[in-house]
């Protein structure tokens, strides 16, 4: 007894070991984004005559050597405070406030020069724009293809089931031409109609939607609620959940899509920030500290509305998949 | 009003209907789909069928030629073609099995854990799938450089010289593959969460009191009712795989060379540096029958190899 016990506790550690490793792997690459763009890139060393760099250095600096070395100045500074040595204590000061500018600069550069507050927005715009239109339009179409008879239904459905195997790649070309066509060619409008187009939801809406009971709509028809009050008022509160799911898949991918928005925007401008991101390491390819700054900031927004939501992202995920 | 006749339409009906007076009488339920079917008609069923046509034609500013199967004969007699196939099939290939597997393993033993060790962990893995690709490609590229990279310090502990990771051609494909082997599988991870949530646990009580062991139950248990989700995940992962692309552009732009060159890149190339439509079109086609043809297969493999 006492030594199966003991096995357990061994298996245990050994779980945790094994997982504390692989998450350790899994996370190492955000860290580093965080850690290279917080680095210090043009430290003033007191023994070196020239300013040093800790992002371009081997071996590389594992967290950013601001922090320490803002604290020994802080520490001296209270020293010669201490000693009433007001020059050297200025003189700390001053470093400390270098180090504080240097440590973010890559995130000053990018708002003062490269317009990255732009690209913020244009994203933030389009995923905004795109989920809110996805949300209203797959939850109708989800609603009466779950719901309703109708002729032409099943079609409908399976038409539409069918082009979700379809790659988006063999589009591209079509919708270009279609976009030029339109003229809408480097417009936020050639991100977001095709965005509104994506299929998934529909399928998400109706699985979702099966499960409100018949006679809920019933009730609803006979107090003389109109199609749309019933939908308003009935189908879309129970549907909440699914519809948040739907809601941050949908602005996920949007956020993050690339393939299609490098194609479409030439206008610096209208970038998103993938596409921003992407002009911005073809134009520094050297300057990494600047680029991992670049990447933090897209990256920050994601992770908050994975944190916040995570609940939701669980349920999405399994919605699509899990069930049968 | 009547309310109550509207709800009992079944009663009087004997001869079929018009359309008409069906469309008319359906209309909210139309209605209500309208917005949806425009812009899946415009958006998307349009440009399939149109890149079906695309493929068959010559592509020219003033008016397209019909080119019969021109565009698929350049497709499959061009060297650049069977090297991008090749680059996406070995990508495929080796991480499919690797991610699914590692899901698989990272899940069960996430599994067993404690409710804040379990939203911990899974936090932990799910969390890159959330951030870009091209973030993670930016910073993978910066963990791989040659003289400041991460990896090549980690390797010089165990005295291996450097290694330009991405800037040969013996190793940049590699390099992608081992990128993509430990960025975690999050999706796979929260999956199969869910699906051991759901079995059934009188199933594992049987097994102990026959005298199974932690390992014989995972694999007579587990393994098994697992299969539906596993199918998925290849599928899901086999897809996304083959239309590898962001990492391309981001790390090596196809090189060093056509090393690291993959179809949906191959396309990009055709399609908006050479502004070569119809060949563009014909290679998508090829890649939509290639995913296609991948799926059925898995989807039998994997359904009815019991």
């Amino acid at each position: 007894m006492q030594n199966s016990r003991s096995i357990q506790k061994l298996n245990k550690t050994i779980i945790y070991l094994l997982l504390g490793v692989f998450s350790i792997v899994s996370l190492l690459p955000l860290y580093w984004v965080f850690s290279t763009s917080m680095q210090l890139s043009k430290y003033q060393d007191e023994e070196l005559e020239r300013p040093v760099s800790y992002v371009d250095s081997n071996p590389p600096k594992m967290y950013p050597m601001g922090i320490p070395e803002y604290f020994e100045h802080w520490g001296k500074a209270r020293e010669a405070d201490k000693n009433g040595d007001t020059k050297e204590e200025a003189y700390h000061r001053e470093v400390m406030d270098n180090i504080v500018s240097d440590t973010f600069s890559g995130f000053t550069t990018l708002f003062q020069k490269n317009n990255i507050g732009r690209w913020f927005l244009n994203s933030a715009y389009i995923a905004v724009v795109v989920t809110i239109g996805i949300l209203l339009i797959d939850s109708m179409a989800g609603y009466v293809l779950a719901k309703k008879q109708f002729p032409g239904r099943n079609i409908i459905f399976w038409a539409i089931i069918a082009t979700m195997m379809i790659p988006g790649q063999v589009t591209l070309v079509p919708l270009f031409m279609m976009v030029k066509n339109l003229g809408i060619m480097d417009t936020h409008w050639a991100l977001i109609f095709p965005d509104l187009a994506m299929v998934f939801g529909v399928f998400l809406m109706r699985q979702f939607m099966y499960s409100i009971p018949d006679e809920l709509l019933d009730a609803a028809k006979i107090d003389g609620a109109s199609e749309w009050k019933t939908y308003w008022k009935i189908v879309l509160p129970l549907a909440r959940p699914g519809l948040a799911a739907l809601g941050i898949f949908t602005f996920m991918s949007v956020w993050n899509s690339f393939l299609w928005p490098i194609i479409v925007l030439n206008d610096a401008n209208l970038y998103t920030l993938p596409v921003g991101l992407k002009s911005l390491q073809d134009a520094n390819l050297a300057s990494f500290k600047l680029l991992m700054s670049g990447a933090a900031i897209a990256a920050v927004p994601m992770i908050i509305v994975f944190i916040m939501f995570q609940r939701h992202f669980i349920k999405g995920l399994t919605l699509g998949g899990v069930k049968e | 009003m009547k309310p109550v006749q509207q709800t009992s339409n079944s009663v009087v009906i004997e001869r079929k209907p018009s359309i008409l007076s069906q469309i008319k009488k359906n209309l909210p339920a139309y209605l209500f789909l309208l917005p949806k079917l425009i812009l899946f008609i415009a958006f998307i069923a349009i440009p399939v069928v149109w890149a079906f046509i695309l493929s068959f034609q010559e592509y020219k500013i003033f008016g397209s030629e019909w080119a019969g199967f021109d565009n698929y004969i350049k497709v499959f007699q061009s060297e650049a073609f069977y090297i991008a196939l090749k680059n996406t099939f070995l990508f495929t290939v080796v991480t499919v099995p690797f991610n699914v597997v590692s899901a698989l393993i990272i899940a069960s033993l996430i599994y067993p854990l404690g409710k804040l060790s379990q939203s911990f962990f899974r936090a932990a893995f799910y969390l890159p799938t959330v951030t870009s690709m091209v973030i993670v490609a930016m910073v993978w590229r910066w963990m791989y450089n040659t003289d400041f990279g991460i990896f090549n310090y980690i390797l010089g502990w165990f005295g291996v010289d450097s290694i330009n990771w991405l800037g040969q051609s013996s190793s940049a494909l590699w390099a992608l593959i081992i990128m993509q082997c430990l960025i975690p599988f999050g999706v796979g991870i929260i999956l199969y969460l869910a699906s051991m949530g759901s079995i059934s646990e009188s199933l594992y009580e049987a097994a102990t009191i026959d005298g199974a062991n932690g390992i014989q139950k995972w694999i007579h248990i587990t393994l098994p009712l697992l299969k539906p989700s596993t199918l998925y995940l290849v599928l899901l992962s086999t897809i996304g795989s083959f239309q590898v692309f962001t990492q391309i552009i981001m790390m090596t732009g196809g090189g060093p060379g056509s090393a690291t060159e993959t179809l949906v890149h191959l396309i990009y190339k055709t399609g908006f540096r050479d502004f070569e439509f119809g060949l563009a079109a014909a290679q998508s086609v090829v890649l939509f029958f290639i995913i296609l043809l991948f799926s059925v297969i898995q989807f039998r493999v994997l359904k009815y190899d019991e």
